[in-house]
């Protein structure tokens, strides 16, 4: 029988990070995809952090957690309110439309 | 520690008056509406002038408190009197500012406000947790910042993209953090380092954590290759809040690394040497050429801000209190030099426009001479010619990295310095020898005089008295190792 063991929770949080950080690089669509992924890796370091945690039997790693989840609240908030402005004066949230800015 | 003890609440009383503060005038705010924007800004920053005084007036001497969530130390006093500083500066720049561009909403000053409060927090962290909570706190209110010109399109632009970078940045610093953590077992900062001298070799993990830290902050400083926001956001964002990205963030951000990496990630230092020394140079190289093909103001300052982290780096990877003092009066210089170049930005109007190209400034030495002149002088202190104050923040940091053997270093430093040093000097002869555009519009703000004037005469005057800021900078930076 397959123990699951810390490096479990450690490859599983590696892999969503992984897939987060390329869902903002390699998407090519729509930013609504982007904040999802920014969600993604904030959770992957969720279950480093709660796995530790319970692994160190230490409190820390799941009050850190907590704050964890409080800012990731506020962060998608801010990013929506933002990609709101954005639409409005665009009118389109496709990533390729992000491009009035370059040099 | 259950006890209520005065002198521990002392440390965090600046902290505590901002935030009861910013609570405050954003109640009244919400009861008031947008007709209390100019009140406030100047609440904003009489709260800055009273929280620097509390800062000068409480024990500096190096304690933690608040459960050794909270660092008090010569250093994290002098940075916070630095933030409060350009956090004044900035907040003075942007009131008229704010009615000039039709953007008067109280939101604004309240935002800068908990930006500051943030990287207070921030640099007093001695936890990792204290440390995530003050970043976020920053840089929540700066995305909030970028896009402050809600009906103006490359506002929101700029805002949008500097959120998803910017959050991408945290996301990296949390995984690095969480590492470190597990590794490490604690995320109080003492006992991180404590805990590398049990170990028996490095984890991998470990180093694995520090480089993700390294890289989150590496994107707070843009240092090149985690610039590619920087020109964009300074260029979208309102030239106000452009300002305050310049001055003060990065400061309170290299304090953060600097903490880090003497404190927590001192006994790695082989290792870390390897990775700023890449940025260093990355940034140092990539801002004098990219910055030579610049025509909008804002964008060639963003560049110069790229290149001026990569200085920075060059005394800090030093690691000796030498090289932190170093970096602590070119930090210094640089803030002050970069208030004044942005006031004069400010002033480049015409007909109740901002404008924002390097033509626009064409023939100033004959339609305004004394900003032209006051341009002329700050340009050249950043370009770093003797004897202005640019050059000996350079001198000193290029001094530091020859003391600790980093030649090559040094050499590329001042080769880039003199590449950079063409477009300083491009504007300089664009100001004075091109024919001239239409002139500025007069009217001047007190605010903006006043920043200009204190800024040339600081950058005109340090060579009279440079020991007043060298041995502040040198008693300063000698608390970060002394434990």
């Amino acid at each position: 029988m397959l123990e699951i063991g810390l490096s479990h929770y450690l490859s599983l949080a590696a892999i969503l990070f992984t897939l987060g950080v390329f869902g903002i690089f390699l998407n090519r669509k729509n930013v609504i995809v982007i904040l999802m992924s920014i969600e993604l890796m904030l959770l992957a370091v969720n279950i480093n952090l709660v796995s530790f945690s319970s692994f160190l039997n230490d409190l820390a790693g799941q009050v850190f957690a907590m704050f964890v989840l409080t800012v990731a609240a506020a962060e998608a908030a801010i990013g929506l309110a933002i990609l709101v402005i954005f639409f409005r004066n665009r009118g389109s949230i496709a990533v390729e439309d992000i491009s009035t800015l370059k040099g | 520690m259950n006890n209520f003890n005065p002198v521990e609440f002392s440390a965090v009383f600046p902290e505590l008056f901002m935030a009861v503060a910013a609570m405050v005038l954003l109640v009244a705010g919400a009861v008031r509406g947008n007709g209390l924007t100019a009140f406030i800004s100047w609440s904003v920053l009489a709260t800055f002038a009273i929280t620097a005084m509390f800062l000068l007036g409480i024990d500096w001497d190096s304690r933690t408190v608040m459960g050794d969530m909270f660092r008090m130390n010569p250093f994290t006093g002098f940075i916070k009197l630095l933030i409060l500083a350009g956090l004044g500066a900035t907040t003075a720049l942007s009131v008229r500012y704010l009615y000039e561009e039709a953007m008067a909403r109280f939101e604004y000053p309240i935002l800068i406000l908990l930006a500051g409060l943030g990287m207070m927090i921030m640099v007093s962290a001695n936890n990792l947790l204290t440390l995530y909570v003050g970043l976020e706190l920053q840089s929540l209110s700066l995305y909030v910042l970028a896009a402050f010109r809600r009906d103006n399109a490359r506002s929101s632009e700029a805002g949008l993209k500097y959120f998803v970078l910017g959050a991408l940045a945290s996301g990296m610093l949390l995984f690095g953090v969480s590492l470190v953590y597990g590794f490490a077992g604690t995320i109080d900062y003492s006992a991180i380092g404590g805990s590398l001298a049990t170990f028996d070799g490095m984890p991998v993990g470990f180093m694995v954590g520090m480089v993700f830290v390294l890289v989150g902050i590496a994107f707070k400083i843009s240092a090149v290759p985690f610039h590619m926001w920087t020109p964009d956001v300074y260029e979208g964002a309102p030239t106000s809040v452009t300002a305050f990205f310049a001055l003060v963030p990065k400061i309170a951000a290299i304090a953060v690394l600097m903490q880090l990496l003497y404190g927590p990630f001192g006994g790695l230092s082989a290792h870390w040497q390897q990775i700023i020394w890449f940025l260093a140079v990355a940034s140092m190289i990539w801002s004098a050429l990219a910055g030579l093909v610049q025509n909008n103001i804002k964008r060639l300052m963003a560049y110069s801000s790229i290149g001026n982290m990569g200085y920075a780096l060059v005394g800090l990877i030093t690691g000796t209190p030498q090289g932190a003092s170093a970096v602590v009066v070119y930090m210094t210089i640089y803030m002050i030099m970069t208030a004044g170049v942005f006031a004069i930005i400010m002033c480049m109007r015409r007909g109740e426009r901002a404008v924002e190209s390097i033509d626009d400034l064409a023939g100033l030495s004959r339609t305004s001479p004394l900003l032209a002149y006051a341009m002329a002088i700050l340009l050249f202190s950043m370009s770093g010619i003797p004897p202005l104050a640019g050059f000996f923040g350079k001198l000193l940091v290029f001094q530091a990295a020859i003391g600790q053997g980093f030649y090559t270093l040094a050499v590329i430093g001042v080769i880039c310095s003199v590449v950079a040093a063409y477009y300083y000097l491009r504007i300089i002869k664009v100001m004075f020898f091109d024919e001239a555009a239409e002139p500025f519009d007069r009217q001047m703000a007190f605010a903006k005089r006043a920043v200009i004037a204190l800024s040339v005469i600081f950058v005109l005057f340090f060579i009279l008295k440079p020991n007043m800021l060298v041995d502040t900078a040198r008693h300063t930076a000698s608390a970060l190792f002394s434990g």
